[in-house]
């Protein structure tokens, strides 16, 4: 082993430490962290308490299962509105599901929330990619059309815990190994997804559509195809968010998951996904939702008046995505310097 | 303040018994126009006092209403004889009652009792109907005063905060902290209740203190998270009081999968379906509503007094209501069903709303 190459190593290893420290994933993981600490100093039953560390985990998990889905629409540089609608249109056919076939078992519902919520997604994607409307207005209109079904079809009626059986609503608080199993879930579906997004062709693919959309056109993607599939995936995760929902929080109205789609889409740009598609991973979408929620949880322990919470989480929306901004533009400008000298 | 009312119920009675003689001649009057119609529309009225009695709800297939109407309703108008009746819209918009009151009104009925969806878009329909000899009695929901004879209510502000400073007392052995989780932060009913528990917590129960109001906006996911939060900044908390059926159910089904089962108390307002899991389960012991049942048994009493002229529905008029007792008019016509229901695992099964 020469001397210069033990050299170009260390350089090397701090470089990727460096890097590593850059990436926008590991600012917020950073920021959620100081949360928890903070909180925790203030009151230990914060992290502590059995109920404590149980809804940290649990109470962001469903914000996680919608933000990763959005954040593979956002990549591809469309996004989905409708996903709070989704999730409570779920919710309620879920619902009905156990009030009118008792007689199904009862897991059932899983299969029903993901193919609902993912045909409800197909249609979106469909509309989409054929009629060429932008996504935006596709689903704005989606969100406000589901609601309006789930509202004609639920009433003022609504679907109490003890319609639900024992088993399913368990799920809402049971753990394995300490773990929530509604936490274990979403950490399922976050890997699957992070896989299939680093890793995969298909994946890949999002991320070229979402940088240049005419490009990957011409270079010959299959645009379309790509799109409905992100789409569908998004509703399918809303599906699954709103089963979930049930079992968490034991009663379905006809209001649930309204505001979703918006901290979805916060959680996926504090998380670092550019809103213009092309950039950011769904890690970082997670850890932003993990993050957004447990904000919301922690301001009332730390004693912020009710009034002022929705303000402050405002704030901290808006200052993460200034100093991404900074951050963003400072290294356009050394990568700007960086070709100059290399040009030298 | 008990002699008082005996004595308010006294004059009430000499009042009503007076204006009834007066009355008869008027109201005989108008049963014979009644009964005139009829035969031409080839109904058959008969009997000296047209005892048929058409309840209008909000909304048909609503549980509550059911509850009120065919449980209450119609069992006290079976008591006493008379001839029971339920229509309705099957959605609760403003002016869906009127063909209902219309239709009832050519019917020539002895008394509609309606749960108004509008104070005012009902309003001339009514009076179109009482012009036509139908005596009006709203409950649950009011009309304007101008518009029916009694409104049958079922609960004041002062009733209600009273029950929920009582249960959460009773609850917690009337020492330690408690805090509250409301609608929201500008619901007006929420907050004049809020207002009277304070009052008479300090008044009453000095060893009580209210450490926190918190709101959860209606909305099951943030009542149920704001029950968290409460949870864990006041480690010392005994208890949670909600005045709303969202919240105490959403607080109670936190509860009910918490560490702190069994050691803090849940109570305020909530229905029997909503809550019948966390009683069973022993997270909640009690909590109140007015039982919708008394509500339409009271209603149906108050609309055969009217019909047989026992009652005009002015202040003081006295009128008896089978097995709830003897009840008296209020200012604007207003009778008070009385002091809210609670409910139990003693008595919860019997109830489906």
């Amino acid at each position: 082993m020469t001397l210069t190459e033990t050299r170009e190593r260390t350089a090397s290893l701090g470089q990727r430490a460096l890097a590593l420290v850059k990436q926008r994933e590991v600012g917020v993981l950073a920021a959620l962290i100081l949360v928890i600490v903070i909180t925790t100093a203030k009151n230990p039953n914060f992290l502590f308490s059995n109920d404590g560390f149980r809804d940290l985990l649990v109470t962001p998990s469903l914000l996680m299962l919608i933000a990763v889905g959005q954040a593979m629409v956002i990549i591809t540089r469309n996004v989905d509105l409708s996903v709070g609608s989704v999730m409570g249109l779920s919710a309620y056919l879920v619902g009905r599901v156990f009030v009118d076939f008792a007689w199904l078992p009862w897991p059932t519902v899983f299969l029903i929330g993901l193919a609902f919520g993912g045909g409800l997604g197909l249609i979106n994607g469909l509309v989409v990619a054929y009629a060429k409307v932008p996504s935006l207005v596709v689903t704005l209109g989606t969100l406000y059309a589901y609601r309006g079904i789930n509202v004609m079809w639920t009433g003022s009626e609504r679907i109490n815990a003890s319609d639900m059986p024992r088993e399913f609503l368990a799920l809402g608080t049971e753990s394995i190994g300490r773990i929530p199993v509604i936490t274990l879930i979403a950490l399922v579906v976050l890997g699957a997804a992070g896989w299939y997004m680093t890793t995969q062709r298909g994946g890949r693919e999002f991320y070229a559509m979402g940088s240049d959309p005419d490009a990957a056109t011409l270079y010959g993607l299959n645009v379309r195809r790509r799109l409905i599939t992100a789409f569908v995936v998004s509703g399918a995760l809303a599906g699954l968010a709103g089963v979930l929902y049930a079992a968490r929080y034991g009663t379905v109205n006809s209001q649930v998951g309204s505001g979703y789609e918006l901290q979805a889409v916060g959680a996926a740009v504090i998380g670092g996904v550019a809103i213009f598609g092309g950039s950011g991973t769904v890690f970082g979408a997670a850890i932003g939702a993990f993050l957004l929620m447990t904000i919301n949880r922690a301001l009332p322990v730390l004693g912020v008046q009710d009034f002022w919470q929705q303000a402050v989480v405002g704030v901290l929306i808006v200052g993460a995505i200034v100093l991404d901004r900074l951050a963003a533009t400072r290294q356009e400008r050394a990568l700007a310097r960086e070709r100059e000298r290399s040009h030298d | 303040m008990k002699s008082s009312i005996m004595n308010a119920r006294r004059s009430g009675l000499a009042m009503a018994a007076a204006l009834a003689l007066a009355l008869t001649a008027c109201s005989s009057g108008g049963d014979s126009d009644t009964s005139s119609s009829d035969a031409g529309g080839g109904d058959s009225g008969g009997g000296d006092a047209n005892l048929s009695i058409t309840f209008l709800p909000k909304n048909l297939g609503n549980a509550y209403f059911d509850t009120s109407n065919s449980v209450g309703g119609q069992s006290a108008i079976e008591e006493f004889g008379g001839t029971y009746e339920e229509v309705g819209p099957a959605e609760a918009t403003p002016d869906s009652q009127v063909p209902f009151i219309n239709t009832a009104a050519q019917q020539g009925v002895g008394a509609l009792v309606v749960s108004a969806n509008d104070p005012a878009a009902i309003c001339d329909a009514l009076n179109e109907a009482r012009d036509a000899g139908v005596k009006v009695v709203t409950y649950d929901s009011d009309t304007n005063a101008d518009c029916r004879d009694l409104f049958i209510n079922q609960a004041t502000a002062d009733g209600i905060a009273q029950v929920q400073v009582d249960m959460i007392a009773e609850q917690i052995g009337d020492e330690g902290q408690i805090a509250v989780l409301s609608a929201s932060a500008n619901a007006t009913n929420q907050n004049a209740w809020i207002a009277t528990m304070e009052e008479i917590l300090a008044s009453d129960h000095p060893n009580i203190e209210l450490v926190d109001v918190v709101y959860g906006d209606d909305d099951d996911q943030t009542s149920f998270d704001k029950t968290a939060a409460l949870l864990q900044t006041y480690p010392d908390l005994k208890g949670i009081v909600s005045p709303t059926t969202v919240g105490i159910s959403a607080a109670a089904r936190y509860l009910s999968t918490s560490e702190y089962k069994g050691q803090v108390a849940i109570t305020g307002l909530g229905t029997p379906n909503q809550m019948r899991e966390y009683v069973e389960d022993g997270t909640v012991t009690e909590f109140a509503l007015w039982n919708p049942a008394d509500l339409g048994y009271l209603a149906a009493y108050a609309a055969k007094a009217l019909i047989e002229g026992e009652i005009t529905g002015a202040e003081g008029d006295s009128f008896d209501a089978g097995t709830l007792g003897s009840y008296t008019v209020g200012a604007d016509g207003v009778v008070l069903l009385g002091d809210p229901y609670r409910f139990n695992a003693d008595n919860i099964g019997d109830f489906d709303f």
